[in-house]
């Protein structure tokens, strides 16, 4: 497959932003429309050049994302029922215990999967967030990255829920044994949808405001 | 499109592109088929056409919508334990959290596995096959599109399909695991899932909304 570079205005090699050139484009259908225009002529979107309130609905959308974080956490995630014993283990529990029964790798991705991965889009979406507000080390084309990685797997953190509701259908064997689900996938299920919210929230064209505000700054290059 | 040395600014707003995610502009090239246009500075695919891309879609959201149903009505892991055996299906598992307040989480599962992918299968043919076959864009096709995009992310199968081999992985030493029909269904979707996504160019389907051909 080939890629074809789009053409850059005449001979600078700087990219322009539309706001800079008095355009607003659509975000839903990418329509441009000209600085003012209130709603998009193709698709009938609300036209914003810069979301203002993003920031807003990011910080809302995280913290109570984080804040279902906790009772995910705290509550068990399944009920497994066996012959003699009934067991309620924690996320984290769960994986202590499989550590114990010698099940490192298991017990390393479970860890991994559902404690590492969520706190870390947290922090990369306060990061986010943080460094459109003032200058970033980060540069702008990193900063996209981490906000597309965390777009991507946002929607996959349902993974852990899904397990549960399989889980919980699959191993129903009366007497024998049952699974059933705990009280935290109710809690963990917010949590990755409020994440996924605050990251959808984002408006990435914020990202590159910044660096042609630095570029602005810089004389060399 | 014919100046080329036209300052950007000055041209008017349908020969430029506008990259959705960094808001960088461009004089519109519409590149061969096959070709991606790329944002210079975010690397957003722009423009993506492809041959017969129209028919492509068409008929892998055909073959999507029939494995989202088979997937749901037969069984995609079986148990056996100690002679009790049990097999399930996405209803059963949307239906693991049917107790109490989790119901909701029930309706959730349903909507995100089930529901909701069948539905933005059901508005792209919606959308498309007037496009493909050179016809108006159906009524409301541009809002179909819209939500139709706007459920990209809660669509998702092809997520559950990947928990079911985490589950299976999960029991399978504690019990006799077993394949049913639907497993290899999902399997089927995955790739399926991610095939339209690739073959589909927003940029096209939009554009042919806006300026449909005259039949
Ligand atoms: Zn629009
Ligand atoms: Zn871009």
């Amino acid at each position: 497959m080939q890629m074809v570079r789009m053409e850059l205005s005449g001979t600078s090699q700087e990219i322009l932003s539309a706001r800079d050139l008095g355009i607003v484009a659509c975000t839903r259908c990418s329509k441009p429309a000209p600085m003012g225009a209130q709603t998009c002529s193709r698709c009938g979107h609300r036209l914003v050049s810069r979301d203002r309130q993003s920031l807003q609905r990011v910080w809302a959308f995280w913290t109570v994302g984080l804040m279902c974080y906790i009772p995910a956490n705290t509550y068990p995630m399944l009920k497994t029922r066996t012959l003699f014993q009934v067991d309620e283990s924690t996320i984290i529990g769960g994986a202590v215990e499989l550590a114990h029964h010698g099940n490192w790798g298991i017990a390393f991705i479970i860890l991994f999967a559902s404690v590492v991965i969520p706190l870390a889009k947290f922090m990369a979406v306060a990061f986010l967030a943080i460094s459109v507000k003032q200058r970033s080390v980060t540069s702008q084309r990193q900063r996209h990255y981490l906000y597309e990685v965390v777009e991507y797997i946002g929607r996959w953190s349902m993974i852990d829920i899904f397990v549960v509701a399989i889980l919980s259908s699959l191993v129903q064997l009366k007497s024998l044994a049952a699974i059933n689900p705990g009280t935290a996938s109710i809690f963990f299920a917010l949590s990755v949808i409020f994440t996924m919210l605050a990251a959808q929230a984002f408006d990435t064209r914020m990202i590159w405001d910044t660096q042609t505000k630095d570029e602005g700054l810089k004389t060399n290059d | 499109m014919d100046h080329p040395d036209t300052p950007l600014a000055e041209l008017p707003l349908d020969e430029i592109i506008v990259c959705p995610q960094c808001d960088a502009v461009y004089r519109l090239q519409r590149p061969a088929d096959g070709e991606r246009a790329a944002c210079e500075r975010c690397h957003t695919a722009l423009i993506t056409p492809r041959d017969n891309a129209g028919l492509q879609i068409i008929a892998v959201a055909v073959a999507v919508m029939v494995l989202i149903i088979g997937a749901s009505v037969f069984p995609f892991l079986t148990i056996d334990a100690a002679g009790n055996r049990n097999a399930v299906s996405v209803l059963d598992a949307a239906l693991a959290f049917a107790g109490g307040p989790m119901i909701l989480l029930s309706l959730a599962t349903a909507a995100l596995i089930f529901f909701i992918p069948l539905l933005r299968v059901l508005l792209t043919l919606y959308v498309l096959v007037p496009i493909v076959l050179d016809r108006p864009p159906a009524r409301h096709a541009v809002a179909a599109f819209s939500l139709s995009e706007e459920l990209r992310p809660w669509s998702m199968a092809e997520v559950f399909a990947i928990g079911c081999a985490v589950a299976l992985v999960k029991v399978a030493d504690l019990a006799d695991v077993g394949f049913g029909p639907a497993f290899y269904m999902f399997g089927a979707l995955v790739v399926l899932v991610i095939a339209q996504d690739r073959f589909l160019c927003k940029w096209s389907v939009w554009n042919s909304l806006e300026h449909p051909k005259k039949s």
